[in-house]
């Protein structure tokens, strides 16, 4: 029989204990159901008790009791379906699938590619699914910040197609989260992103479009969730050139509220999302 | 609940509890290889291939394996045998628990690029920590078995 953490009693001694006996895990889940509907995995998850299992990578961090895990892979909910004006990427789709899908990494510019690249490892990507990415609204998503610079939209189950941006806003609920639209409006797109190290979280991240000439900076990892900022004082309008682009970077930076915590400090941010927007502005073309 | 998993090839039936962790499963079911590391899915250590593709068994539920294959070194003996005496002609490992892990994912990489460039063998591993050394050993490991294979010299002193 292998041995179960008593998640009520966690601490240190308990930790090295339950280590010795060779348990990884710190919550403990009573029963784990592959459902078979939408409809039946919506009714589960309406007892707070009850969990949707994503990827199981930041769930399995947590502590505490879990009496049913509902788990969605065996609704056909795993892969990029191209359409003629669309992505529709299943809420099970894993990272690793949308760094090595050809046609959405064109469609971006290789920005999905370049903003989940850096996510731990291969293996962690290969488990990571879009729906646990965003449906959580991490502050230091990368999958969140580079969505959001697209004409991106997410189905939910019982709350239909809302636009990610609002997505970003709402409190998670009961509803699940069936998969994220990603129209193939016509643009460009760019994703930067500063890491103390490699595979680390982010300190700041960075997507920029441009969409029939509105041009978008999304900063994530401010630390807060990704937002969005839009060129509302017209700096870019007539042509972009290099003094734009600087005016627009100090714009964005100066308009996205930035914190402090262990990885860098609110100023350090700030200088941060100023250098990358500048960056990105010049990478993404049309800066004379 | 009972789950049958093909573990290196061979079916395996088990009663498991629902919260059983895949590494507890296959290291109850003799894959002692897969080393319990960081515990938060960050080292690699625990790297196991589910239906061929690379994945952290610390942080995946046993009962989703359920009905998949699972291959861990134990299985994957004759095809890691290929390249890992040149990685230890480099001394790349010093306590070598970093090195199953290590085996498995470059057997992956291999699989899904036959000839990687060093930027594309350090951007698979990335996720794979070592400790001990600087991870140039093994990267000078797996370039000399690839110069080898290609025929462009390089040979391990095994």
């Amino acid at each position: 029989m292998i041995p179960k953490i008593n998640p009520f009693c966690y601490n240190r001694e308990k930790k090295s204990e339950n280590l010795r006996k060779g348990a990884l895990l710190m919550i403990t889940i009573q029963k784990y159901i592959r459902a078979q509907s939408l409809e039946e995995a919506y009714t589960l998850n309406q007892s707070r008790r009850n969990r949707i299992v994503g990827g199981m990578l930041w769930l399995k961090m947590g502590r505490g009791s879990i009496n049913t895990a509902i788990d969605l892979c065996d609704l056909n909910l795993a892969g990029v379906e191209e359409t003629e004006d669309a992505f529709r990427i299943g809420a099970m789709t894993t990272l690793r699938e949308l760094e090595k899908h050809p046609a959405l990494n064109a469609y971006t510019c290789g920005a999905v590619r370049d903003a989940v690249k850096d996510i731990v490892g291969v293996q962690f990507r290969s488990m990571a699914t879009v729906g646990g990415s965003l449906w959580s609204r991490f502050g230091f998503s990368d999958v969140l910040t580079v969505f959001m610079a697209m004409d991106a939209y997410v189905e939910l189950y019982k709350g239909g197609v809302v636009p990610l941006e609002q997505f970003a806003q709402m409190k998670a609920d009961r509803d699940i989260l069936v998969r994220l639209i990603v129209k193939k409006t016509p643009g460009r797109f760019v994703y930067t992103a500063m890491r103390n190290q490699r595979t680390d979280f982010p300190v700041i991240a960075c997507a920029l479009s441009e969409m029939g000439g509105e041009y978008r900076a999304v900063i994530g990892a401010r630390p807060a969730r990704a937002m969005i900022v839009r060129d509302a004082q017209g700096l870019l309008a007539g042509g972009v050139n290099a003094g734009k682009a600087a005016a627009f970077a100090r714009y964005v930076s100066d308009s996205a509220p930035t914190g402090s915590n262990t990885r860098a400090g609110a100023a350090y941010r700030s200088h941060l999302i100023r250098v990358l927007v500048e960056r990105s502005m010049h990478e993404l073309g049309g800066v004379l | 609940m009972e789950i049958r998993i093909r573990l290196n090839g061979r079916v395996v039936v088990d009663s498991i509890d629902p919260d059983c962790l895949l590494i507890d499963f296959v290291r109850k079911h003799g894959c002692l290889s897969v080393k319990r590391g960081c515990e938060t899915a960050n080292c690699g250590l625990c790297t196991v291939l589910m239906d061929g593709a690379p994945i952290l068994s610390c942080s995946m539920l046993a009962a989703r394996a359920d009905g998949h294959r699972i291959d861990t070194l134990e299985g994957l003996q004759e095809e890691a045998a290929g390249f890992v005496a040149f990685i230890a002609d480099q001394g790349a490992d010093q306590c070598g628990f970093c090195n199953p892990g290590f085996v498995m994912n470059t057997i992956a990489l291999l699989r899904e690029n036959p000839d990687p460039t060093d930027d594309e063998i350090r951007a698979y591993l990335a996720g794979n920590l070592c400790r001990c050394s600087g991870y140039e050993g093994q990267l000078r490991g797996i370039r000399n078995y690839l110069n080898s294979r290609n025929g462009q010299g390089g040979s391990h002193g095994a």
